[in-house]
């Protein structure tokens, strides 16, 4: 299994904690996420499923390139971060 | 008395407990930028749309005045097939209303120029779809955005007749409720297009509409270039001349007075700040034919004050006006706007403020 990590940042909103998610691609293991703890869908993707613009997904270290359908791999072992962009102020 | 602000970051109440004597009494959303707020009489509940900078659009509601809150569903647009090409997403809930009686019944306009109803007190949303296909929406486009939005709304008691306000999408107006739209800007003109567009009606930018509650015909418009007056419910529209400039944002309507009025003058639209670096509020009280400068009490010098198009506000039955402004000062008048008792400068840019 892969882990899921966010920033503490997040906590300012709503409840959120590291988690194991399935290897595969990004967007089945934000699905798993999303599933557990719905809230963080809007925070997370736009209207559309996208990566909300200043929203960085590093997996193993790498910054995700696919952000608008989420294809990038995640390894069984990877670490995956949900970062705020800087982007964003 | 209550004053709800939304500012760059975060939620203010202030109360009144005499005459110039107002009082910061709560905050919430401390360091978020807090869009529209809607204190709604119906269900006594105080929504605050929010705009968090990374992580989207936000939607909460109080049931305690403010005290404490809870998150509810956001506006969000459906899903299209093909989401890498443009495929709207909400930037900005810009303005929040109650219509009708049923206490649950809201709407909200958005950037980009969506127009959503609740039919649950904010648990969930539909898209207005009978405005957003309007074929001439392809022609709207944004005003300090990059996106068009939409930032008034005046409904009828019933809810059944809704005048929507597009910054640049001119003034649309609906007589079912919101299943057909007619866009009406006749009058209207838009010094910043080319010449044989300019009385196009889809092209227009109302900064802001303001309606009488008394005389629900009689509605004011701030617009990019002009300031114009309907007296048929937003179908057409007169030119007329507020003093000392045309150029701004905010505009209220006296809620018993339909000839009275009040805008917040700057130079132009290439230079944001008040006239001769005085602050002023333009007043009319004959329907617009004549307009003076008014504001004992407002800075006389080197003042950069701007107040956004949702920062003017007169309580619907008190005699009390307040503005706020990008700068970070509140200002309140219990004498129709000759003078100005100075609450505060020391808040953020305030976006919106609401009795």
């Amino acid at each position: 299994m892969a882990e899921i990590h966010f920033t503490p940042n997040l906590r300012r909103h709503l409840r959120v904690e590291s988690a194991e998610v399935p290897a595969g691609v990004l967007a089945e293991a934000l699905e798993t996420t999303f599933a557990r703890n719905p809230g963080l869908r809007s925070y997370i993707v736009d209207d559309q499923g996208r990566l909300r613009p200043h929203v960085a997904i590093y997996v193993d270290g790498r910054r995700v390139r696919d952000r608008v359908t989420l294809r990038d791999e995640v390894g069984k072992n990877d670490r995956i971060h949900v970062m705020q962009a800087l982007s964003g102020g | 008395m209550l004053l709800h602000l939304g500012t760059r970051k975060g939620y203010l109440a202030l109360e009144r407990s005499k005459r110039d004597d107002w009082r910061i009494v709560r905050t919430a959303f401390l360091g978020e930028p807090v869009s529209q707020l809607l204190p709604d009489p119906r269900s006594r509940r105080l929504y605050a749309a929010l705009n968090l900078g990374h992580f989207g659009v936000k939607l909460h509601a109080s049931e305690d005045g403010g005290a404490s809150f809870t998150e509810l569903s956001a506006p969000a647009y459906p899903k299209v097939a093909d989401a890498s090409a443009g495929a709207p997403s909400v930037d900005l809930v810009w303005c929040l209303e109650g219509v009708g009686t049923d206490p649950g019944s809201l709407l909200a306009g958005t950037i980009p120029g969506g127009l959503f109803r609740s039919n649950d007190g904010g648990a969930s949303w539909r898209l207005n779809e009978a405005l957003w296909n309007e074929p001439t929406r392809e022609r709207w486009f944004g005003g300090g955005y990059p996106e068009p939005g939409i930032h008034s709304i005046l409904s009828s008691p019933d809810g059944g007749r809704l005048v929507v306000g597009i910054s640049c999408g001119g003034v649309w107006i609906s007589e079912d409720g919101g299943a057909s739209w007619q866009v009406r800007t006749e009058g209207m003109f838009a010094e910043y297009m080319p010449p044989d567009r300019r009385h196009e009606p889809a092209i227009q930018d109302p900064h802001r509409l303001s309606r009488c509650a008394a005389d629900p015909n009689r509605i004011w418009c701030q617009h990019h270039n002009g300031f114009f007056r309907s007296d048929d419910g937003g179908r057409t529209w007169v030119s007329m001349t507020p003093e000392p400039s045309v150029f701004g944002f905010a505009v209220a309507a006296h809620p018993n007075d339909p000839d009275t009025a009040w805008s917040v003058p700057l130079v132009k639209d290439e230079c944001r700040v008040p006239v001769d670096g005085k602050m002023v509020v333009a007043r009319t009280r004959d329907g617009g034919a004549s307009w003076e400068a008014v504001g004992r009490g407002l800075p006389e010098e080197h003042s950069f004050a701007l107040v956004y198009r949702h920062g003017l506000e007169a309580h619907p039955d008190a005699g009390v006006l307040a503005m706020a402004t990008t700068t970070g000062a509140l200002w309140v008048s219990e004498d129709e706007g000759d003078s100005w008792h100075c609450v505060t400068t020391d808040l953020p840019p305030v976006y919106t403020l609401r009795f």
